[in-house]
């Protein structure tokens, strides 16, 4: 939102400053070209030929094999599923929480700490708690019993989603609800006091300010959360193992493919996945233009 | 000031404490899980496995004859007897666990640590100067970062598998240490730093290096600390990449390794879990501040 200012830095270098400019970029440069950048040209090689012997090109036959490839379509389903119900919902309780952070409460930053608690904690140390609450005869259950509802096989059955999204929500929210509370503190305060003299109740300031002016913010958030909801696998492969019996997602179509050694089907797959990224996050870059174009 | 009227000030207070309670409860089952896995590692392995052993189906029989167990699972905030019989067993007895927190401190410690100073270096240089091919560049580090592991992991193989590493540590170490993330944060702050300073040092005499480690790396001192962090308490949670590189489980970190023990050890899960969680747990009390700035900096991608 800070409008660029002039920049200081840019002006003709002198020949030894370009030296030690590319003297201290040099390290992570190689390292993001030798790890990330150069072999990607060999994933789109390898995603065109029949396999990496034979040396056939086959153009876009792996792409067609992948997307027609049922364990694959059932993790893309099961992820964007998961993605489509945990986003949302990550974006706006965290917003819910830090705007009622940012209004005068006690105890604000003890709860802040509460909220950010699960970030700090390895997911792998309280797997065994949420094994103990969702399992066929566990707390969950017992509640549910308790009013009367009847007990559901948790991490066997398609509702195993629900306990996957509540971890993510577990997980995730405190850190977002830490960038909306940046955010919240970066809105002009006297924008807010002409608004209220202007005579706008806290529903329309919320709405038509607030929002507007988070709307940077939200779409950070949102995009951070649909990475980290590719994560999810963690807690989807602690819980559940290798095998899951509802919960296949993504990461696990890789690893089947990593241990096969399918080179030509994993390549077609990662270039899949980055190209339906790169669609996803451009959008919502486009949309947040539209929506914020008249704030800045 | 103009005194609000009583009626509007009562009202605002019952919000407030509504408020304040209903957050309170939220929070309260945010700390849940972390503290019932904390309370459990107080219990003795003879009623962990009362309250748990229902949820292992092949349970050893030899201690289910000892032992009452319980039909349902409970799930129990209150142990009947304090004891530290599981911290000495993981301890001193079974040294599985704590060499799978070594096989974790030797996979995250040298990718935070090798990560921040090269990221340092290379965030000066995008901060220091910039033009066209400087922007995209940067532009292909955030690309880079925004990619999901299922679309990096496949081209790190590929190398690790061309340089013969795969299967050893460095096989994750080495894409660790050049993730593009802290070259973001840093670079951002970075830029942040006034343009006088520099020029000042540099009528000074002070040469490239000098205004490198005696200015930038100063007045970033609390960006770097915040990336510390969270670098380390996600590599500290690694399980995707262990599980494609290292075939051999030995090399496996802890954050893999325990869901396997699950199973097996339910007595003394509890226990190492807090172990595991210890180090993340320090740094959260000690550097909280760090930590929500190091969150705040990652926000605003547009810089």
């Amino acid at each position: 939102m800070a409008k660029k200012k002039s920049e200081p830095h840019s002006r003709t270098l002198k020949k030894s400053e370009r030296i030690t400019e590319l003297c201290f970029l040099a390290p992570s440069l190689s390292g993001v070209l030798l790890f990330f950048v150069l072999p990607f040209f060999v994933v789109i090689y390898y995603s065109l030929i029949d396999n990496p012997i034979n040396k056939q090109f086959v153009f876009f036959d792996n792409f067609k094999e992948v997307l027609t490839n049922d364990a694959f379509r059932m993790a893309a389903k099961n992820t964007l599923l998961f993605s489509v119900a945990a986003v949302p919902l990550a974006v706006v309780i965290s917003l819910v929480f830090a705007v009622i952070l940012e209004s005068k409460i006690s105890f604000r930053s003890q709860l802040r700490a509460s909220f950010l608690c699960p970030l700090m904690v390895p997911t792998a140390s309280v797997v065994l708690v949420w094994q103990v609450m969702f399992h066929k005869q566990g707390t969950v259950n017992q509640l549910l019993e308790m009013m009367g509802g009847e007990p559901v096989d948790w991490l066997k059955t398609p509702s195993g989603m629900i306990v996957v999204v509540i971890m993510f929500l577990w997980k995730n929210i405190g850190y977002n609800m830490i960038l909306f509370l940046a955010g919240l503190s970066n809105i002009p305060g006297d924008l807010m006091e002409v608004a209220t003299l202007e005579g706008a109740g806290p529903c329309y300031r919320f709405f038509h300010l607030k929002l507007r002016y988070l709307s940077p913010t939200i779409l950070f958030v949102t995009i951070l959360s649909l990475i980290n909801s590719f994560k999810i696998f963690r807690e989807v492969y602690l819980l559940t193992g290798d095998y899951p019996d509802a919960l296949y997602m993504l990461q696990h179509f890789m690893n089947n493919t990593f241990s096969l050694l399918e080179y030509q089907k994993l390549s077609s797959s990662a270039i899949i996945m980055g190209l339906v990224m790169s669609v996803i996050i451009a959008l919502l870059f486009i949309v947040e233009y539209w929506f914020g174009k008249d704030v800045e | 000031m103009r005194k609000k009227p009583l009626k509007v000030r009562v009202r605002q207070k019952a919000i407030s404490v509504f408020l304040t309670a209903f957050t309170a409860m939220c929070a309260l089952l945010f700390l849940f899980p972390t503290a019932v896995t904390i309370a459990n590692s107080f219990m003795t392995q003879k009623e962990i496995n009362a309250n748990y052993g229902a949820m292992i189906s092949n349970f050893d029989k030899n201690v289910s004859k000892k032992t009452f167990i319980s039909e349902k699972l409970n799930l129990k905030l209150i142990p009947d007897k304090v004891s530290f019989q599981q911290y000495l067993t993981v301890l001193f007895k079974n040294s599985d666990y704590l060499m799978k927190f070594w096989n974790s401190v030797i996979l995250v410690v040298p990718i935070v640590l090798f990560q921040t100073i090269v990221a340092s270096l290379a965030a000066y240089s995008f901060a220091r100067y910039r033009g066209k091919f400087k922007e995209l560049l940067f532009f292909l580090y955030v690309v880079l970062m925004l990619m999901p592991y299922q679309v990096t992991l496949v081209p790190n193989y590929l190398v690790a598998d061309m340089l013969g590493i795969v299967n050893t540590r460095m096989s994750i170490i080495l894409p660790g240490i050049f993730a593009p993330f802290s070259v973001f944060i840093l670079a951002k702050v970075m830029r942040r730093i006034p343009a006088a300073y520099i020029e000042a040092a540099k009528l000074d005499g002070a040469g490239e290096v000098q205004i490198f480690t005696q200015i930038c790396l100063p007045l970033s001192r609390s960006a770097i600390f915040s990336v510390v962090l969270l670098n380390f308490i996600d590599y500290w949670n690694m399980v995707e990449q262990p599980l494609i590189m290292l075939s051999d489980t030995d090399y496996h970190p802890l954050s893999v390794f325990l869901s396997k023990i699950n199973s097996g050890d339910v007595g003394l899960a509890f226990a190492v879990a807090v172990i595991y969680m210890i180090p993340t747990l320090l740094m959260f009390f000690y550097g909280e501040d760090y930590l929500v700035e190091g969150i705040a900096y990652s926000g605003g991608i547009k810089g």
